[in-house]
């Protein structure tokens, strides 16, 4: 690995996307107008607003860079460029850590807008303040962006990508504790919830919501998180072999 | 003298079929080998085998003193894919210098090879915005940049005019003259004349490996298109 290959490829992965104005502009805009959108709709109980509040601002990010990447990992891959790509000095972690590091930029534009809106105009209340939310959003980001690495091997069209957000990313997102909370589901459930990644990323964000301070639970909620996304890039690598058929 | 190649009973299967029967050949440093054969014969999967990314590969497959595909070699070998193997929402320009980036290469080496494949005009062009054969430049520019010791060409000059056509046979002429071993694969039997050695593929079997005029001395026949039928009938 070498961090001047990462850096080149960060640099032209964030040079494709800087050409596709439309892609930055929903990345960059959409987040605010669901907010804007959430925040009056439950204009007459501010309290639901602060409880779903934080949350969200954990799922935009994860949720957009997972589909932005897995379909740009798949192009990569149904190019020929990756195949080219893997006949040159090019380390398989170059190239995935170059992509985390270009998506983890944009996630950290986005978070930074969206977290300032809503805690700024929008009068969310989050016991933390914004420097953890913004920690957390951004490590939720990076952890959508190494699924979608890990998912494009599965997909061979974009058709194929996009329907991994139905069916990898909803029920991690029912699950989660956000639409019921985990001690009310029966057991099996909540082992299931226990497994998936995205369930930490969301009790975080509501552990910040109430506490102020770094409590152990969300300690626990960011290692898991980031241990995740470490793991989901490893399995990528695995799943770009140099010899293919 | 040490060959840049050697491969012996090379067999490649590929989903249960097997594509490439034993096949079996050298090349010598500084010479232009074409690969010749039909469309689907082989010849890609040949290549691949080559530079180290085919899979279901056995047999020995030897490149400048390594097996194929051995790390050392990602520096010192550049392989053109059939279809441009580009970033087509990049311009020319950060194509090539990613390419550089990747390959180590000294700075002032992109302006060489844009010049190389003429297309120094072209730098901030969006290579979305190119033709099919300005875009197989940009990818052979891109093998170019790491000055490689063995270039292997997918059907480099397809859809190229006469002239262009010309003009990259010249830069392949020059770069081996310099030692560059190449290896360019073609269907269209016209550009044998072109190349100091044959390989003649055909139904994943070598039928022939000589030079041109010994193929033609050997058959008799008045170009290679003649003597590719002559061969493939002596073989069937």
């Amino acid at each position: 690995m070498s961090a001047r290959l990462v850096l080149a490829t960060a640099r032209r992965v964030l040079a494709q996307l800087r050409r596709d104005r439309r892609t930055v502009a929903l990345l960059l805009v959409v987040p605010l107008l669901l907010l804007l959108l959430l925040r009056y709709v439950f204009t007459q109980q501010p309290a639901v607003f602060d409880r779903v509040g934080a949350p969200l601002l954990a799922l935009f990010p994860f949720l957009t860079m997972f589909l932005v990447t897995s379909v740009a990992m798949l192009r990569e891959r149904s190019s020929g460029t990756l195949e080219r790509l893997l006949t040159t000095p090019l380390g398989k972690a170059d190239l995935l850590l170059g992509y985390a590091l270009a998506f983890g930029l944009v996630a950290v534009a986005q978070t930074v807008l969206a977290s300032a809106l809503a805690l700024g105009p929008l009068g969310l209340d989050v016991a933390a303040g914004p420097l953890l939310v913004v920690v957390l959003a951004v490590l939720d980001a990076l952890l959508g962006t190494a699924l979608g690495l890990l998912l494009s091997a599965f997909a061979r069209t974009e058709f194929q990508a996009v329907q991994f957000l139905p069916a990898f990313v909803l029920p991690q997102l029912l699950l989660c504790g956000l639409f019921a909370a985990r001690d009310a589901m029966a057991a099996p459930l909540r082992w299931l919830s226990a497994a998936f990644p995205l369930t930490y990323a969301v009790d975080g964000m509501q552990q910040l919501t109430v506490s102020g301070a770094l409590t152990s639970d969300v300690v626990r909620d960011l290692v898991v998180v980031a241990c995740c996304c470490l793991a989901a890039l490893a399995l990528g690598a695995a799943t770009l072999p140099r010899r293919t058929a | 003298m040490v060959n840049s190649v050697q491969v012996h009973d090379l067999v490649v299967r590929r989903g249960g079929r097997e594509v490439l029967h034993g096949v079996g050949f050298a090349l010598a440093p500084g010479r232009i080998t074409g690969l010749l054969g039909p469309s689907g014969c082989g010849k890609t999967t040949l290549l691949r085998a080559l530079v180290g990314v085919q899979s279901g590969v056995s047999g020995t497959v030897t490149v400048l003193g390594e097996p194929a595909g051995a790390p050392g070699l990602r520096s010192r070998v550049g392989y053109v894919t059939q279809a441009p193997a580009v970033y087509v929402d990049l311009t020319v320009a950060e194509n090539l210098r990613y390419f550089a980036a990747v390959l180590g290469a000294p700075p002032g080496r992109v302006e060489e090879v844009l010049a190389q494949v003429q297309l120094q005009g072209r730098t901030s062009q969006g290579v979305r915005t190119l033709s099919g054969g300005e875009r197989a430049r940009v990818s052979l520019a891109t093998a170019l940049l790491g000055s490689p010791e063995l270039l292997v060409l997918d059907e480099p000059t397809v859809g190229l005019d006469p002239v262009l056509r010309r003009d990259l046979w010249a830069l392949f002429r020059a770069l081996a003259d310099r030692g560059t071993t190449i290896l360019v694969s073609s269907h269209v039997m016209d550009e044998a004349a072109r190349c100091d050695h044959l390989l003649l593929l055909r139904e994943g079997r070598v039928v022939a490996d000589e030079p041109p005029a010994a193929l033609l001395r050997r058959t008799g026949a008045a170009d290679v298109e003649q003597a590719f039928l002559a061969v493939a009938e002596a073989a069937a």
